[in-house]
């Protein structure tokens, strides 16, 4: 491999249930333009590939990146996209870079959910043969993975709550959060009941917005900021599609992922060698279980964790500090916002939600029904 | 910005695509059982014997070729299940519906489906259940109308 891999700057838009106002496009130019200056680099000269990030379905068309070369000016250059997780594509990134094919890289996400009909998206990813026609989505599906997580677990609706309380309190912090809401454990229950366990509130909201990054190699890293974030672990695994395969208690894919990911970052005890977690939950279930996945707590214990207040944003280990996905944020640019989340967590310019003295934060990218797939990212400042 | 914040030009556009799915050979037969006989059927892997309910035909254990369908009771338990409440636009039935994950006797993987014919609060995993099939068959999935207490 060559030399490391660094991101330079980061950038995202205000997320919205609606921008009515903005062009697809228009959010990535606003990203774009945003990280650039950050990267206090030329678009044009210094960004030798671009890898966008989008879904044909959301943007309503066949390749959806068609338009992104007039935005970030990559007519005859590498380019190339990831229609996934965002986590995927700053993944993708960092491989053009530890490749030693490139020497930085632009890596830009978007999605406008309240253009369309996200159940009919989720519906139209589910296996047409056997289940497609009785009309499963992903809530639907979660609903059915917190249900037998509370049978085997015997964790509760009211933990799940709390996670809601956290990460739309967190929210309040953050300038760029969508839903940031001051909120009893109580209001969480009570909200609208879409799929029993999962209330309108546990839910991630629709949103619309987009992220950038800019990853370079170890020499341009440096010399551009003084404070590089690097990757230093990096795993992914995906799971069975069919819920049916699967005990939906557990989720061995992230627990592979995660494994991964901490042995090339050098990480024995994840509890304790990690600063801050940003992590990928579409539920409120899923931080619990996603907790115990990446090692946080033990193995059906996410519920006494969130229960201890370790995962506060002024606990021992904070998790989503930022307001998580909860707070709305879209899929696809979902999990490059935990990647830049972390990224200014590790720079100090994280703002009035700064996790104090963070130096190695983890990040988790998840998409499909009953979070199918995981990507983790361990992301370290300074080092050698 | 402003202006275009006041009033943003918007306009309707639809994707309507029809598909013709191929089902493939072992679905096939597995669709045919159920539309002419009522029958559900696992696929069971020739090397390790692995029963995969719905079936498929590529073992996800050794992948081993599978051929062969065995006939199964119908008979089965309820590993989890949600009732929904919300309405959205692919539903097939209206809400409040259940739905869960059923494991039958003789398969070593599950499907989900609809519950019916019982009180929902009475719904509870590990409870034994058993196939309603409609009396109009068409060889898809909703043959099944759902699964009731056995």
């Amino acid at each position: 491999m060559a030399g490391r891999a660094g991101i330079v700057a980061a950038s995202m838009t205000k997320f919205e249930a609606a921008k009515p106002y903005q062009h697809l496009m228009d959010l990535v130019l606003e990203v774009t333009d945003k990280v650039v200056e950050a990267a206090g680099i030329s678009l044009k000269d210094d960004v030798e590939a671009v890898i966008s990030c989008s879904q044909d379905h959301w943007d309503g068309r066949t390749i959806s990146s068609m338009p992104i070369p007039d935005i970030v000016c990559s007519h005859l250059k590498d380019e190339s996209k990831v229609a996934g997780d965002g986590a995927y594509a700053a993944l993708y990134g960092a491989m053009h870079i530890l490749s030693g094919d490139n020497k930085l890289v632009l890596v830009v996400s978007h999605c406008a959910e309240s253009h369309t009909d996200g159940t009919m998206i989720e519906n139209w990813s589910i296996d047409h043969i056997f289940h497609r026609m009785l009309g499963l989505d992903y809530t639907i599906g979660g609903a059915m993975q917190a249900r037998r997580y509370m049978d085997k677990y015997k964790v509760t609706p009211e933990q799940f709550a709390k996670i809601v309380v956290k990460n739309k309190g967190n929210a309040r912090k953050n300038v760029y959060a969508q839903e940031a809401m001051e909120l009893t454990v109580d209001q969480v229950l009570k909200s609208r009941m879409l799929a029993d366990p999962i209330t309108e509130l546990q839910k991630k909201p629709v949103s619309d917005g987009a992220c950038a990054l800019i990853i370079a190699s170890e020499e341009v890293a440096k010399k551009l900021t003084p404070n590089p974030v690097w990757i230093t672990g990096a795993g992914n695994c995906y799971e069975f599609h069919n819920p049916g395969d699967r005990d939906l208690a557990e989720c061995d894919a992230l627990v592979k992922a995660a494994k991964k990911a901490y042995k090339m970052a050098g990480i024995g005890n994840p509890a304790k060698d990690i600063d801050l977690v940003e992590l990928s939950e579409n539920y409120a279930y899923q931080e619990m279980l996603w907790t115990e996945g990446l090692g946080l707590c033990g193995k059906g214990d996410g519920g006494k964790l969130i229960d201890s207040g370790k995962t506060q944003i002024k606990g021992e280990l904070p998790v989503n500090p930022s307001g998580g996905l909860l707070s709305g944020i879209p899929v696809t640019v979902a999990g490059m916002t935990r990647v830049a989340e972390a990224v200014w967590q590790l720079q100090g310019k994280a703002g009035e939600h700064q996790v104090q003295g963070a130096k190695r934060a983890v990040v988790h990218g998840c998409d499909g029904l009953c979070g199918q797939m995981h990507c983790v990212l361990v992301l370290e400042k300074g080092g050698k | 910005m402003e202006a275009v914040k006041k009033e943003p030009v918007l306009f309707e556009g639809y994707v309507i695509m029809p598909y013709k799915y191929s089902v493939g050979s072992l679905a096939s037969k597995f669709f045919i059982k159920i539309r002419d006989s009522k029958v559900l059927s696992g696929a069971k892997c020739p090397k390790c014997h692995m029963v995969n309910f719905p079936p498929r035909s590529v073992c996800p254990k050794c992948f081993s070729k599978v051929e062969e369908l065995v006939e199964l009771s119908g008979k089965g338990k309820l590993e989890t299940f949600t009732i929904v409440h919300y309405e959205s636009s692919v539903q097939a039935v209206k809400p409040p519906y259940a739905i869960g994950v059923i494991k039958l006797e003789g398969a070593d993987t599950a499907i989900t489906h609809f519950i019916g014919g019982v009180d929902y609060k009475d719904i509870k995993p590990g409870m034994k259940l058993e196939p309603v099939f409609k009396a109009k068959r068409n060889a898809n999935i909703l043959d099944i109308e759902y699964f009731q207490p056995a």
